[in-house]
Order: structure tokens, then sequence, then C-alpha cells
């Protein structure tokens, strides 16, 4: 028996390994196949019918379900796989809202691209008409649902599922009344559905956007009384790129400052130095639990849709989570507390934005918690993308801009700080300086490599604090945070820490990430651009961030002072409202 | 869809179903005929109880199931539940005209399932069974073989003065 083994496609011997099916060989092969349903990281479902292949002998052949096998010979393009294609693409028109140019999803839409590809110029059946038009639900901070435009591929219901676990997205009615929605058609917003945005990621029509609210920024930027001040998520920058023909993974920092200020923004700061920050609240904290032993492992709290998987499905375990705000809301008050006081300018004209990989960061900075005086700390939170489509729409030619360098103070940041985007980073990160904070001795060799990888959903990193043996989980996805907790609950859990990100390989792999839906490997390719850019910065652990350290003299005292948690961290307890638990 | 029945459910009769059937989920069916039973429908807060409280399930996917099926009703049914068959035999032996009758009689507009007053519910079903005895009415699990639009009208009528 040999490993290698051989099939045709279209004449050409093409070899295969361990391809789950057909249609994997077929990429591997260089070429491509349309798809709507298909997505590497699910479970294939067979609903869309676009990938058909003739096979030789058996016929049409979905290729997107039929694994490989030695010798079969496959044809992409015959006359009936086209007409098949052509026939699908026509249907599903028919019962498709066609206001294209006022989509979300305009010009990235996979629908209008096939079928502008398969020369769809001409659909024989009527228009759907008015009254069957079915409301579009905009209830949730995060993400807009248009049933209308809907083409029950299922890939947001298997993305629900199979990551998250959660299934607030299901089948309902059979037939043509088929529709895809939330328990019996509750909007969004009311459904225990945490924000994560993997259903948008994963959706090839404009059925699940992102709640668009760059016009709010717009109108914030344009006005010429505001002082509008902008930071970005550490996962933004290896991808944002990907919308301007950058590779994924290429650190496009620089140009996205120089964007930023392009586009009007008055000062830019940056996400990873508050990374930083969290790691010397973060890791305090849990050197004081490790010592005292109470309300161990100690869970990450950076990610807002896990938070509010906690507080729907296990209250109970609310108190293992970090008192942390997330990176974002930590910035968020220093910034609105010291820019008034170092830039001259006025509270009531500051405006804070966020550039978040993330659709949840929507509804994290709604939150009450959020808030003081009445007033969010974080005033809007866009997407990547949305920050794409903004610099598109200023005109800016993106890869002609100067590299520029963020402003100061809020802006310097560490590697440790940069490697947060990805699943494993803010443990590892928490490590380097927790270790430095136990055992008082620098700590040589920081890269904890066994942390890292977009792939293995779960892992548990061993560590040794000179003498401390310690246990770190790392998770990715609600479906393993689920496993986590069942261990705790079940008294069989080892670890000490847990890092959770909701989104399968970590924030690099968001929800309002430039797609990526279609590439497995596109994951891997954006962390090893953070963790490129940790191993060449100077300083790649927070404590030593020389900006971190001149807050902390200037305003925060020491970490874990009132001072810190009366900006810097929050309680967050069960009374969650607008759930099923009103049952 | 929006039909919405704000029904409060008894979660321990709920609870003693699902363990009933071992909490599995390859026994949903099962679960929510039971749960039919008890309640002529399946009320919404029952959905979300078993999405929630049995593993690997959730209330969006019981709701798909419990719409998938013709056999799970979302409304509450009738204490009269009629069956007209619509088969291919009782359609051509004039099943609509008795439908019609029935309509007629209890007041009932298109697409309601049941009387105002909780009495009747009227649906059509594909195919009894009982070809020859067409058309075939069933009521409460007890069959009217070759009615006619007088027929059924007389068996209302008996039906509406028990009632009364």
């Amino acid at each position: 028996m040999t490993d290698k083994k051989t099939l045709f496609i279209d004449g050409k011997e093409v070899e295969f390994t361990d391809e789950p099916n057909l249609l994997e060989v077929i990429r591997k092969a260089g070429m491509n196949i349309p798809t709507f349903c298909y997505r590497p990281d699910l479970t294939s479902f067979g609903a869309c019918r676009m990938c058909v292949v003739e096979v030789e002998g058996r016929g049409i052949q979905s290729s997107c379900t039929m694994p490989p096998e030695a010798g079969l010979k496959i044809h992409l393009n015959t006359e009936k796989t086209r007409r098949i294609r052509k026939t699908v693409l026509e249907l599903l028109l028919a019962n498709h809202d066609r206001k294209c140019l006022t989509c979300d999803k305009n010009g990235s839409c996979e629908l209008q691209q096939y079928a502008e590809e398969y020369g769809i110029t001409n659909i024989r059946f009527p228009d759907k008409a008015l009254e069957d038009y079915l409301p579009v639900d905009d209830s949730s901070p995060s993400i807009v649902r248009d049933p209308n435009k809907c083409i029950l591929c299922g890939a947001c219901v298997r993305a629900c599922s199979e990551f998250q676990g959660h299934s607030v997205l299901g089948f309902a009615n059979r037939g043509a009344k088929t529709v895809v929605q939330p328990m019996n058609g509750r909007p969004l917003g009311q459904v225990d559905c945490v924000n994560c945005g993997q259903c948008v990621a994963v959706c090839p029509t404009g059925a699940l956007t992102i709640k668009d609210d760059t016009e709010k920024v717009w109108a914030e930027i344009t006005n010429p009384e505001k002082t509008v001040v902008v930071q970005m998520a550490p996962a933004t920058r290896v991808a944002l790129g990907e919308m301007f023909g950058l590779k994924p993974g290429e650190n496009s920092i620089g140009l996205m400052n120089a964007a930023l200020r392009k586009i009007g923004f008055n000062l830019v700061f940056d996400t990873n130095f508050s990374a930083d920050l969290t790691i010397m609240e973060e890791a305090t904290e849990f050197l004081e639990r490790l010592k005292s032993g109470k309300d161990l492992p100690l869970f990450t709290s950076c990610c807002p849709a896990w938070i509010k998987y906690l507080e729907t499905q296990h209250p109970e375990m609310l108190k293992h989570l970090s008192s942390c705000k997330s990176p974002m809301s930590m910035l968020s008050p220093v910034l609105v507390d010291l820019v008034p006081k170092y830039f001259n300018v006025e509270r009531e004209n500051l405006v804070v934005v966020a550039v978040m990989p993330c659709t949840a960061k929507k509804y994290e900075c709604k939150r009450p918690e959020m808030y003081r005086n009445g007033r969010p700390d974080t005033d809007y939170v866009i997407t990547t993308k949305e920050l794409g489509k903004m610099i598109r729409s200023a005109g800016i030619d993106f890869n002609a801009l100067q590299p520029e360098d963020h402003d100061s103070p809020f802006g310097e940041y560490s590697g440790a700080g940069t490697i947060f985007g990805a699943s494993g980073g803010v443990a590892e990160a928490a490590i380097r300086t927790a270790y430095e904070f136990a055992t008082g001795e620098p700590l040589n060799d920081v890269d904890i490599k066994q942390m890292r990888g977009t792939s293995n959903r779960s892992r548990d990193i061993e560590l040794d604090l000179k003498g401390t043996k310690l246990v770190v989980r790392v998770v990715s996805t609600l479906v393993e945070a689920e496993k986590a907790i069942q261990e705790i609950k079940s008294g069989k859990a080892n670890f000490q820490m847990l890092e959770v990100m909701a989104c399968p390989g970590g924030c690099i792999n968001g929800g309002g990430q430039p797609t990526s839906c279609n590439d497995s490997k596109i994951k891997a390719e954006r962390a090893e651009g953070l963790y490129k850019e940790d191993a060449e910065l100077p300083v790649r652990k927070s404590h030593m961030n020389p900006s971190i350290q001149k807050l902390y003299q200037e305003y925060l005292e020491y970490p874990g002072s009132h001072k810190a948690h009366e900006i810097l961290h929050t309680i967050y307890n069960d009374k969650f409202a607008g759930s099923y638990k009103d049952v | 869809m929006g039909i919405t029945n704000s029904h409060k459910v008894d979660t321990s009769k709920l609870d003693e179903i699902i363990n009933e059937y071992e909490g599995k989920k390859s026994n949903l069916i099962a679960i929510l005929q039971k749960v039919q039973e008890v309640y002529r429908y399946l009320p919404e807060d029952a959905m979300i109880y078993i999405g929630t409280k049995m593993e690997g399930l959730s209330p969006a996917t019981v709701f798909g199931v419990a719409t998938f099926y013709a056999q799970f009703s979302l409304e509450p049914k009738g204490k009269y539940e009629i069956k007209v068959c619509d088969g291919t035999a009782c359609h051509v032996r004039g099943s609509m005209p008795v439908l019609n009758a029935i309509k007629a009689r209890l007041d009932i507009k298109d697409g309601q399932l049941t009387t105002d007053d909780g009495l009747f519910s009227l649906e059509t079903v594909s195919c009894l069974g009982a070809c020859g005895l067409a058309p075939v009415v069933v009521i409460n699990g007890k069959v009217y073989p070759q009615m006619t639009s007088d027929a059924i009208k007389i068996v209302l009528d008996t039906l509406l003065k028990e009632e009364k």
C-alpha cells in the first residue's frame, strides 16, 4: 500500500492523500468549483448542488460530499454540470430579493458572483410578490438578518451549532416554506445569540450581515467640533490588507494608521496598548487567585461572546471570570479620562471609536457595565470589514500610502499585546508577565510555542513557574468551552487558567474580519502575522512597555489599585434579560 | 411565523416526559408527541424548555422539528379534532363539499384551525387508508364513513347538543 493515490480531473492526473472530499482535491489541484454551502471548517451538507461534477461510471455527484477514491475520472465543466449549476442559480434567484444595489453584500456576494460568472442575464420566473417579503430583523446590535436573501444553504445553522454548540439559528417549516430563523421567528436580539458573527462570516449572500455603523462614525468625523479618536484590535492589522490585495497575515498597521488619519480620525491609538494593560491587571489577579486558591480556574474575559454565553448558560460560573474588562473596554475609559487632559479636548466633544475583528464588540460597548456618567466609554465599534469599506469610500489608495506611526502615549505596545488576537495569545502574554511577577526573575525564552495554533481548538499547556506547576487550558469555540465547563463541574478539571475565544482560531477569525470561510489556511496565516510582529518587537512583555509603566506612575498607581478597579474592572452578574430564561 | 402562545407550562410534567425517554435527543419526536397529548398542541414554552434542557438540542432545533412534521400543531386543538380525508378517493367522492359544510356549520374561516370556543379543530389529511368508505371523516378517532354535507351536519349537531 502506498500513501500516494491519484485520480483524474478533466484528464489530468492529480494526487490526493487525506482530503475529506472531492472538492478539496479539486481545490488543491489549483482548480475551483462554485459552492454556496460548503465551508471547509464545517461538516459537508450537500444542500446547494452547485459543486456537482460528472464522475465516470457514477453520473452526477456533489463534490463536497463525495470522498475521493483512487482512479476516479471526474469532469468539472461538462454540458450537464454547467446546465445544472445554471438552473440552480436561476431557481435561487427566482426566490431571491434582487435589489443588489442596496444590499450590504453588493460586490462580495457569492450568489451575485456566480450569477455573473454563469451569465445569468435572464430569469424566467417572475419576481417575488411584495406581500411575500418577510420583515428584516435588525434587533441585534451586531447582526442583521434578511430572510429574503437567504438561499437555505444552512452554513449559518451549522456554524452556530458546530462552533458555538448553540443552534440559535435553525431551519423551520419545510418545502417551499422553509426558513432559517431563531426559535419561532423571535428577533435575534431576544434570544441567546452571543453575537459572535460566525453565521455572518459563512453566509454566502446578504441574508446575514454585520450591522453597519460606518455612517454614524462618518457623521462624527465630518463634525468639526468633535475630536474622534480610534483604537484598533490586534487581529485587525493582519487581515485588513486582504481587502486591498495584500496577503493574509501581512501586517498593515502602518498603512492602517495612515489610512485612519486620512479618513479624518484625529488621534490614532492602539488596542494592543491596552492588551498590555489587561495583562498587568489579569496577571496580578491570576497570581492573587493562585495564592488564595479561590475561584480557580480563572477564565479570561476578553471575549464578549464568551461572557454572554456564561451569563445565559452558566451564571453560577461567573465567579471564575476575570474581573478585567476587555482591552477595548479598558482603553476607552483611559482615553476618556486622559485624552482631555493630554490633548486639551473637552469630554463632550471626544468620540471614541474602536475597530474590531468582532461583531460581539458592538454589543459589548452598549452593555451598561461599559457606561459611565450616562455615556458609553466606547461610542462606536466598527469591524475590520467596515473600516475597509470606509477606506474605499474615502477614495484612499491603501497600498500607495506611506506607513505611519500611532499617536503617543496610548499607541505603544509590546509583543505580548499583539498576540492577543490569536487563540492562546492572551494566556501566553499573561504567563510571560505572571512568571516575572511571581518569581522576580526575568523570563529569557518568551516564546511558549505549545500555546499556539489555530487548528487544534482545545489544548492543555503544562508550565512550571519555578516550582509552581500550572496547567493552562486554551480553547476556541464555545463547544470546547462548554466541555471545559463540564470538566470543572464534574471536578475533573486540572487546569488553573482557561482562555476562551469564541471564534475558531481566535479573534483573527472573528465575525467582523474579511471573508475567510472558503480557506482554512487563512487563520493560520493571520496568526503567523501576529507572532511575526511579536518576534520583531523590541519589548515583548507587557509590564516592560514604557507607556504602560508611565500610565501606572501617573494615573493608575499599581495593578489592582483602587483606581484601576474603578475603571478597568467590572463584575458581571446573572441578571440577564432577553433570553429564553423567562420560561 | 409569529404564532406565540404564552401558555405557561408545567416543567415538572415535561421533565417526567423527558426522563421517560432518557433525555435522548434521538427520541425528540416521541417526546413531542407525548407533550402534544398532554396539551393538545405544542406550547412555545414547552419547546423552549425541551430545547434548553436536553443535551444537543436548542429551542430553534426543536421548533424546526415541530414545524417540519404536519402531525405537530403549534396552536391549541379543539376538544373535538375533526380530520377530513382529502386523499384521491375521498376527494373524487366529494370530500370538499363535506369540508365546506363543516366550515359553514362551525363558522371556521380559511386558515383557522380551531373554533373560537375551542370546541372543534378542523384539518384535512392526505389519506386515512379507508378508501372503500370514502369520503371519510374522523372525529377524535371515531370514523364516520361515506359522509355527505347533510350527514356531517347531523353528526355535528349531535355533538353540539351534547356540549350544551
